[in-house]
C-alpha cells in the first residue's frame, strides 16, 4: 500500500477514536441538563468522563497534528477554509474544558450554574459542527486552483451540512446517555437508558437518511457495507438498550459512530477535500500529501508508539472501571 | 491596523504569550509535585503529602488553562497562517504530530489516573504517574522546541523546486539542531526557575504574612520555601549558562538578531559594550544616553572580550546581497531586513533582568533562613512581597525571552528561507482575524481573572490538614462501593 494511502487511513482511524470517545464525552455534556435533577447528580455525570475526558480530546489534537505532517496542504486549505467553525469549535472546547476543572472549587451554586452552561455550550456547539463540517468536506467546497477555499462560513449550512451536524448531534447524544447508563447506578442510570431509547428512534431515522444522502454522493460498495453495518450496530444497540444490556447498547453506539466515519472517508478517498469549483482543483491523497521520508518517518513512529498509547488509554478505563453513584461524591469543599 | 497579517501578528502574538504563561508553570509543577511526592513517600512525614496535595491542586487551576490554550496552538498553524503551513509543513508538521502521540497522550491520560487516581493506585504507582506526566511535558517541549528552532535555523530540509515547498531530508538534523541544542535546557530551566519561584512565592507569603503571630504551620512552610529556593539558584545558574551558549550560537547563525539585542548599529571591530540602559530616539537608531559596560557584548556573543560584532547596517548589506531586496511586501519595506529595534533591545534586556532579579529571590531566602535562622524585623515585614514578586518577575521575563527570540527574527518566519508576510493565510478576511483576536483576547483575559481569583483563595486557605490517603492495590475490592471518591470533579 502507498503511504499516502497508509496516511489516509491513520488519520481515519485518529477521527474515528476521536469521535467514539469524545462523542461521549458530548454527550453527557449535551445531557447535563436534561439527566440530572440536582448537583450531586450532575457531579456524577460529570465524573464518569473525569479521569478521561482530556484523553479523549488528544486524539483530536494527534488527528490536527497528523493532518498537517502528512497532508499539509490539506491542513492548511481546511482550517483556514472552516476558520469561522474553527473558531467556534476552540471557544467551545476551552470553555468546556476549563468548567471541569474549574466547576467544583467554589460552593457557589451560581458559581457551579455558570460552568454547567459552559459544559453545555462547550458540548452541543462543537457535537454540531464536527458534523456540519465533516458533511461539507465529503460533499466537497469551493476551493481555486491555488487550493484556497472561495466560499463562506454560511455557504457550509447547505442542507447536507446541517444534516451532518445533527446526525453527529443526536448520536453523540445517544452514545453518551448509553455511556451514563453504563457507568452510573441509582436512578440516573434508568433515566439515561429510558432517554436513549427515547431519542434513539430520532438518531436512527436522522443517521439513515444522512448515509442514504452519502451514498448517493460519493458512495461504493465499501462504503455500502460499512453504512449497512453501522445502521444495524445502532438499531442492535438501541434494542441491547431496551433488553437492559447497557454494555452491549453502548458497544452498538460506539460501533455505529466509528463506521458512519469510516464510510465517509472510503467515500471520500482517494479525495481529501474535492472541489466544486472544478473537480481539478481538488485535494487528493497525492496532491496534498508530504514528502516521501516525512510520510516514512511518521509510520515507523505511528507504528511504534500508537499501540503504547492504545493500550495504556485502555489500562485507564480498566482503572476506573467502576459505577459511580451519588454516594461516591464526596459532599462540601 | 487592516491587513490580515498585521493583525495575524498580533493574534498570534497575544494567544501563543498567554499560552506561554502555563507550559513553564506546567512543566515546572509537574516535576515539583512529583519531587514532593516522592518526597512523602520516602520520609513519611504528613507534611510534604500536605504540600503536594496543596501544590497539585495550584497546579491543576493552572494547568487547565495550559491545556485549553494550548488546543488552539495546533490550529492556529492552519488558521491565520495556512502558505506558512503549507511551506513548513512536511519538516514543521512532523514534530507537532509526534508531540500529540508521544507526549500529549502521556500527560493527559495519566494526569487523569493520578488525580483520580489516589483512591485506586498503589503509592508508588501513584507517584509515578505524575513522573511520567513530568516526562511528558519534556517530551513535548522537545519537539515544539526542535520544530521552533528549525523556524530560527532551518536544517536537514531542502528546497523542492517543483512544489515550491520545504521538504524534510534529515530528521535527526532537525531534531538536534544546534539551536535547539542550546534552547531545550535554557527553556527547560527556566521552567524550573519558574515553577520554583511560584512555590517561594506562595510559602513565603504563607511564612510570614503574619510576622506577629505563632504560626503552627511555619515549620512546614519553611523547609517547602528552602527546597524551592536551592532549586531556583541551581535552575537560575543553569539559566544563565545555557542563554550564554544560546547567544553564542545565535550570533554565529542569526548575526542581526543579536545586534537588534543591543541595538549595535555600527559594526564593533573589537570589545563591543553591552549598554543596560539607553535613553534614545524612538525608532532606536540614535543614543541620548546609555550606562555601557565595556566588552560585554563581545563575550555574550563571541566568547571572548575583544571579539568582533557585526552592527545592524553591516548585516542589512550583507543580508540584501544575499537575499535579494524584495523579502517582506507587505509589512516591511522592500529589503528592510532589520527587525523593531527598541522591541528586541529592551525585551533582552528585562528578560535577563527579571530572570537575573527573580533568581536573587532564592538567593535572599537561603541567607535570611541560613542556619536555622527566622527573619525578624523590618526583613520579615518585607519578605512575603519579596516573595510574591518572585513569580512575577520570572513569568514576565519568560514571555520577554520569547517575545525577542521571536521578534527578532523578523522579517522572517523561517530564518532566511519564508518571510513573515508570505506565511499568512491568502484567503481569510480581515473581519476573521478581527473576529479571532478579540474573542481569544477577551476569553483569556476572562479566564486570567477567573484562575487568579481561585489561586488566591487557595492560597489563603494554605494547604488542607493531613488525612492518610487510602493504601489501595490494583485489584481494587468491593466493600468501598459507596464510599465517597477521594477526588471528585
Amino acid at each position: 500500500m502507498e503511504l499516502t494511502t497508509v496516511w489516509f487511513c491513520l488519520i481515519a482511524v485518529l477521527w474515528i477514536g476521536y469521535f467514539v470517545l469524545e462523542g461521549f464525552d458530548f454527550g453527557v455534556g449535551m445531557l447535563l441538563p436534561v439527566l440530572a435533577r440536582d448537583d450531586r447528580e450532575r457531579r456524577v455525570m460529570i465524573n464518569t468522563i473525569g479521569p478521561v475526558w482530556d484523553g479523549n480530546e488528544v486524539w483530536l489534537l494527534t488527528a490536527i497534528g497528523a493532518t498537517f505532517a502528512a497532508f499539509p496542504e490539506w491542513y492548511a486549505t481546511l482550517i483556514s477554509g472552516f476558520y469561522v467553525p474553527v473558531f467556534l469549535i476552540l471557544i467551545a472546547l476551552i470553555v468546556r474544558g476549563v468548567a471541569f476543572e474549574y466547576r467544583h472549587q467554589r460552593p457557589s451554586a451560581t458559581w457551579a450554574g455558570w460552568w454547567d452552561r459552559a459544559v453545555i455550550f462547550g458540548s452541543y456547539v462543537p457535537a454540531f459542527l464536527w458534523g456540519v463540517a465533516f458533511a461539507n468536506i465529503v460533499r466537497g467546497v469551493p476551493i481555486d486552483a491555488d487550493f484556497e477555499f472561495t466560499g463562506t462560513a454560511l455557504s457550509l449550512l447547505n442542507p447536507y451540512g446541517l444534516l451532518g451536524g445533527l446526525v453527529t448531534m443526536s448520536l453523540f447524544v445517544i452514545h453518551g446517555a448509553l455511556f451514563i447508563a453504563l457507568k452510573t447506578d441509582g436512578e440516573i442510570r434508568g433515566r439515561a437508558r429510558a432517554l436513549a431509547l427515547r431519542l434513539g428512534v430520532a438518531a436512527v431515522v436522522l443517521a439513515v437518511v444522512f448515509m442514504f444522502w452519502t451514498q448517493a454522493l460519493t458512495g461504493n460498495l465499501a462504503s455500502a457495507v460499512l453504512f449497512v453495518v453501522a445502521a444495524l450496530a445502532l438499531a442492535g444497540g438501541l434494542g441491547a438498550a431496551y433488553v437492559g444490556r447497557e454494555g452491549v447498547a453502548f458497544t452498538g453506539t460506539f460501533i455505529a459512530i466509528g463506521l458512519v466515519v469510516a464510510g465517509l472517508f472510503v467515500g471520500l478517498f482517494p479525495d481529501v477535500m474535492p472541489s466544486t469549483t472544478d473537480f481539478a482543483n481538488s485535494l487528493t491523497t497525492t496532491n496534498a500529501a508530504a514528502s516521501p521520508y516525512t510520510l516514512k518517518l511518521m509510520t515507523i513512529v505511528a507504528a511504534v508508539f500508537a499501540p503504547i498509547v492504545v493500550g495504556y488509554q485502555a489500562w485507564t478505563y480498566w482503572i476506573f472501571r467502576k459505577r459511580i453513584s451519588i454516594h461516591n461524591i464526596p459532599a462540601g469543599h | 491596523m487592516d491587513s490580515v497579517l498585521e493583525l495575524a501578528r498580533w493574534q498570534f502574538g497575544i494567544v501563543t504569550v498567554y499560552h506561554f504563561l502555563f507550559v513553564p508553570l506546567t512543566v515546572g509543577l509537574t516535576m515539583l509535585v512529583a519531587v514532593l511526592e516522592t518526597i512523602w513517600l520516602r520520609t513519611k512525614n504528613p507534611e510534604w503529602l500536605r504540600l503536594t496535595k496543596f501544590f497539585a491542586k495550584l497546579f491543576l487551576i493552572n494547568f487547565a488553562l495550559g491545556v485549553v490554550t494550548g488546543i488552539v496552538q495546533e490550529f492556529q498553524f492552519g488558521m491565520t497562517w495556512s502558505d506558512y503551513s503549507r511551506f513548513v509543513g512536511d519538516v514543521f508538521g512532523a514534530p507537532l504530530a509526534i508531540e500529540a502521540l508521544l507526549a500529549f497522550f502521556l500527560e493527559s491520560t495519566f494526569l487523569g489516573l493520578w488525580i483520580f487516581g489516589w483512591d485506586k493506585l498503589p503509592r508508588a504507582l501513584h507517584n509515578a504517574c505524575m513522573w511520567i506526566v513530568h516526562l511528558g511535558t519534556l517530551a513535548s517541549s522537545w519537539f515544539i522546541l526542535a520544530a521552533n528552532s528549525w523556524m530560527q535555523h532551518p536544517v536537514g530540509y531542502r528546497f523542492n523546486e517543483i512544489t515550491g515547498r520545504a521538504e524534510l531530508t534529515d530528521f535527526w538534523a532537525v531534531m538536534f539542531n544546534k539551536v535547539q541544542l542550546g534552547t531545550f535546557p535554557h527553556v527547560i530551566l527556566a521552567a524550573y526557575l519558574t515553577s520554583a519561584a511560584f512555590m517561594i512565592g506562595i510559602l513565603g507569603w504563607l511564612y510570614l504574612r503574619r510576622p506577629g503571630e505563632n504560626n503552627a504551620e511555619r515549620p512546614m512552610y519553611r523547609r517547602g520555601m528552602v527546597l524551592a529556593a536551592w532549586i531556583m539558584v541551581f535552575s537560575g545558574a543553569g539559566v544563565a549558562v545555557s542563554g550564554d551558549i544560546q547567544g553564542k550560537i545565535m550570533t554565529e547563525v542569526q548575526p542581526m538578531k543579536m545586534a537588534a539585542a543591543e541595538a549595535l548599529w555600527e559594526t564593533s571591530e573589537s570589545c563591543a559594550p553591552f549598554s543596560i540602559l539607553t535613553i534614545g530616539t524612538r525608532d532606536g537608531k540614535h543614543e541620548k544616553w546609555a550606562l555601557e559596560v565595556p566588552c560585554v557584548l563581545s563575550f555574550l556573543g563571541t566568547g571572548t572580550f575583544d571579539g568582533k560584532v557585526e552592527g545592524i547596517y553591516d548585516l542589512q548589506e550583507k543580508y540584501r546581497e544575499t537575499y535579494g531586496s524584495t523579502p517582506g511586501e507587505t509589512y516591511y519595506s522592500p529589503g528592510d531586513y532589520t527587525p523593531n529595534i527598541p522591541v528586541t533591545y529592551w525585551t533582552f534586556r528585562w528578560m535577563m533582568g527579571l530572570g537575573v532579579a527573580g533568581t536573587l529571590v532564592g538567593l535572599a531566602v537561603l541567607w535570611l533562613t541560613r542556619r536555622g535562622r527566622t527573619p525578624t524585623g523590618l526583613v520579615a515585614r518585607f519578605l512575603p512581597a519579596l516573595a510574591i514578586s518572585a513569580p512575577v518577575m520570572v513569568l514576565l521575563g519568560n514571555s520577554m525571552g520569547w517575545i525577542f527570540t521571536e521578534m527578532g527574527r523578523q522579517p522572517w518566519v523561517v530564518f532566511g528561507v519564508l518571510t513573515t508576510a508570505q506565511g499568512v493565510s491568502p484567503g481569510v478576511e480581515p473581519w476573521e482575524v478581527w473576529m479571532s483576536l478579540i474573542g481569544f483576547t477577551l476569553l483569556y483575559a476572562v479566564l486570567a481573572v477567573i484562575e487568579v481569583g481561585l489561586l488566591m483563595k487557595y492560597v489563603k486557605k494554605g494547604p488542607d490538614p493531613f488525612v492518610e490517603p487510602p493504601s489501595p492495590t490494583l485489584r481494587g475490592s468491593e466493600s468501598d462501593a459507596d464510599e465517597p471518591m477521594n477526588f471528585a470533579y
